[in-house]
């Protein structure tokens, strides 16, 4: 199998996970899209590893796994946070802090 | 100062101490000006005596000076080098010799004398300044008195121009405390600043004389300067006569900065009378006939002075005749004599002295007319104005002799001081070569004769004629001896110090202005017809002024022709002075607001609003939206990953 298929697989999750952020309201969905651009990283780090022969690529995608696993932590605490107090998941609600 | 042979004999035995005549009054002013209330009962007697003391040191000098061989009558003495810097060295040094000497009597005699009249004159504030104690007051007018008189003495006992120099600022600084003394009164306030600001015209010229000198020469002490004189070139000398001259023109209110010294008048009578007979006017003639060396040198220089004296002797006269307030007609008076003056050391050679003795001989008749004419206001309720005295002689006999005296000195009739002081003068005057002798005798002899036309106008009007005085004057007083008394010694000299100096103060000075024999050009008209004439044209001025105003004045003031009008208003010299020299000051101040605040601070605003309303504009991309600052972040990477991309594969 051509690895480069990879590749190209893992554009596309990250160019389907980018387009979510910018697009999306919900705090949940907006958090699912950040997931699936570090997998499609992931991806392509393991993908290149397997090109290039060496395994520093598949060690790389574990260190994103554990920080993907303490952003998930964070993330979700901050989400709770916000739909305490505002009753609401809506990312375009939380805009107190501009000019 | 620099080589011994340019630089004056050390002073010896008695007259090593001749800084006593500065130090004392100094000494006396600060004690006046700085020990408050406490000096309040004794302060007047200690003005006095200060000067007193300092007549007597200058009479014993003088007698010391007189007894030394004529060729070695000076005295250098050096306190201290004042400025150390470099090639400039100027030492704090004093000189007594036959010219100041003369002067230093003349200030402190005359000086002393009205010093005394003032303890009198100045016993009781006038209504409108009650708001201070009048023992305090005539305290503080005794401390400025007394810094007059330093002042005064530094300039004419300084060795360089320095010195001379800061004498020099010393008595327009006393000038102008005395002035405006009276300081609740605007237009006493308006007329020392007038005094102060055309004295700074003629102390800035003065000031680029001391440049230049000091750029030429490299030395500001009178001996070196006037050792180099023949090695200068006559630009270098014309500059510097012209300069100097300028700067006497401000200090003795001549033409063109006369304006001031009439309009000095708002200070104490007291004032006006040490003014203009024995400090502040004569320090002008004093400066040209201390640099007669640098005038000698340059004939159009002296020509200047010369036609400086003249236009200003008439100047004065013409506006004297026209003038009603007892104090300015003998302002205007003062303007004129010192003219007079003007032209004697603008004539130069025998006619230096002449110059100083009248000088010499107007200190004693014009303080004389100054303390009558305080002395009438002083009965009279403090009125200035000649059309509402008359008939004053039956009540102030003294006043009225003594004024008398002082109006026939004034006017040059023989055997009074002004006919031996003044005489001589025109008669030099004719003795200028060519058309110039006849302009200058004649405006001179004119002169005369306005002059006996304005003081007749004046005596008459004050003494003579009909009652026409103000309602509220009932009996008029003679004041008291403490002011009748030096207005007696001032009469005095006023009748026998002319005559007395005529030939001695000749050839006492002569050596100083380096003037050997009598070698007189030969004038265009005959001597005895000039004596002659100018008697006839005194007489006849006076016998006018008598005719016209024996029987009194309307007391308020009548139509007249344009020659009067223009005299009233000071010859339109003050619009003159309005139009060419305040108004485009003002304008030019105003232009430069306007362009401060619409240049320079529209260019400052300009740029702090341009900034602001940028900022407030890039403001607006912090939207508060996530997406936002997520999509920025995500054009960054971009943007970096194309950057990356195009430096490979270019």
């Amino acid at each position: 199998m051509n690895p480069s298929y990879y590749v190209i697989l893992a554009a596309a999750l990250f160019t389907i996970g980018a387009v979510g952020v910018l697009i999306r309201r919900n705090a949940i969905v907006l958090f699912m899209c950040v997931e699936l651009m570090l997998n499609a990283a992931n991806l392509a780090l393991v993908t290149f590893s397997r090109i290039n022969g060496t395994l520093d690529g598949q060690i790389m995608a574990f260190f994103v796994m554990v920080v993907a696993a303490a952003e998930v932590v964070v993330g979700l605490a901050i989400i709770m946070a916000i739909f305490r107090t505002r009753r609401s998941a809506s990312v375009d609600e939380t805009n107190l802090l501009k000019y | 100062m620099h080589a011994l042979a340019t630089d004056y004999a050390h002073a010896e035995g008695m007259l090593s101490s001749f800084w006593l005549l500065i130090a004392i009054p100094l000494a006396s002013a600060a004690i006046l000006l700085l020990a408050g209330r406490w000096a309040d009962r004794w302060g007047h007697l200690l003005g006095c005596a200060s000067v007193g003391v300092s007549f007597v040191l200058g009479l014993i000098y003088f007698l010391e000076l007189r007894n030394l061989p004529a060729d070695a009558r000076n005295g250098g003495l050096s306190l201290f080098t004042f400025v150390p810097v470099a090639d400039l060295r100027i030492d704090f040094g004093l000189l007594f010799d036959p010219l100041s000497a003369l002067f230093v009597l003349l200030i402190t005699g005359v000086g002393f004398l009205i010093h005394v009249y003032a303890i009198g004159y100045m016993a009781h504030n006038p209504p409108d300044q009650r708001h201070e104690n009048s023992a305090t007051t005539r305290r503080r007018f005794f401390g400025y008195f007394n810094l007059f008189v330093a002042a005064m003495l530094l300039l004419v006992l300084g060795n360089n121009y320095v010195i001379l120099y800061i004498g020099w600022e010393g008595v327009g600084l006393a000038s102008y405390l005395l002035i405006s003394f009276w300081y609740l009164r605007p237009s006493a306030t308006t007329a020392g600043k007038k005094a102060f600001l055309m004295n700074r015209v003629g102390d800035a010229s003065f000031v680029i004389a001391i440049f230049l000198m000091f750029a030429t020469v490299g030395s500001v002490g009178f001996a070196t300067v006037f050792s180099e004189v023949d090695r200068m070139t006559s630009g270098v000398t014309l500059a510097l006569g012209l300069l100097l001259l300028l700067g006497a023109c401000g200090k003795s209110g001549q033409f063109p900065l006369q304006a001031w010294l009439p309009d000095a008048m708002e200070g104490p009578t007291p004032v006006s009378a040490l003014i203009h007979a024995a400090t502040m006017v004569t320090a002008g003639v004093y400066l040209i006939a201390r640099s007669n060396p640098i005038f000698d040198a340059n004939p159009t220089a002296q020509a200047f002075v010369v036609g400086v004296g003249v236009t200003t002797l008439l100047i004065g006269c013409v506006i004297g005749c026209a003038k009603d307030d007892i104090k300015r007609v003998l302002a205007w008076s003062t303007v004129s004599q010192i003219g007079y003056m003007f032209l004697g050391v603008g004539l130069g050679g025998a006619a230096y002295a002449l110059a100083i003795i009248h000088l010499l001989a107007h200190g004693f008749f014009k303080a004389a007319l100054f303390l009558g004419a305080g002395s009438v206001m002083h009965g009279m309720n403090d009125q200035v104005d000649i059309r509402r005295f008359g008939a004053l002689w039956t009540y102030m006999r003294i006043t009225w002799a003594t004024f008398g005296v002082a109006w026939l000195a004034i006017i040059g009739i023989p055997p009074l001081s002004g006919f031996f002081s003044k005489e001589p003068i025109i008669t030099a005057a004719f003795e200028r070569p060519g058309w110039q002798g006849w302009v200058v005798g004649l405006g001179a002899m004119i002169g005369a004769g306005l002059t006996a036309f304005y003081m007749t106008r004046l005596f008459v009007l004050t003494f003579h004629g009909p009652k026409r005085w103000t309602d509220d004057i009932k009996h008029p007083h003679e004041s008291p001896p403490v002011m009748t008394v030096p207005l007696i010694f001032l009469a005095i000299g006023s009748a026998v110090a002319g005559g007395l100096m005529a030939t001695p103060v000749k050839d006492w000075l002569n050596p100083v202005f380096g003037v050997e024999g009598a070698a007189e050009a030969e004038p265009v008209l005959n001597h005895a017809a000039i004596t002659l004439l100018s008697i006839v044209v005194t007489l006849v001025g006076a016998l006018i002024g008598w005719w016209l105003f024996r029987d009194g004045t309307a007391l308020e003031p009548q139509p007249a022709g344009p020659v009067v009008v223009a005299a009233r208003n000071n010859l339109y010299l003050d619009a003159v002075n309005e139009a060419l020299f305040e108004m485009p000051g003002k304008y030019l101040t105003r232009a430069l607001v306007y362009f401060d605040n619409k240049g320079i601070d529209g260019l400052v605003n300009g740029l702090a609003a341009g900034i602001g309303g940028g900022s407030g504009r890039l403001r607006r991309l912090q939207t508060g939206f996530v997406r936002t600052y997520a999509l920025s972040m995500l054009g960054g990477a971009l943007l970096i990953a194309i950057a990356f991309l195009v430096v490979r594969l270019a």
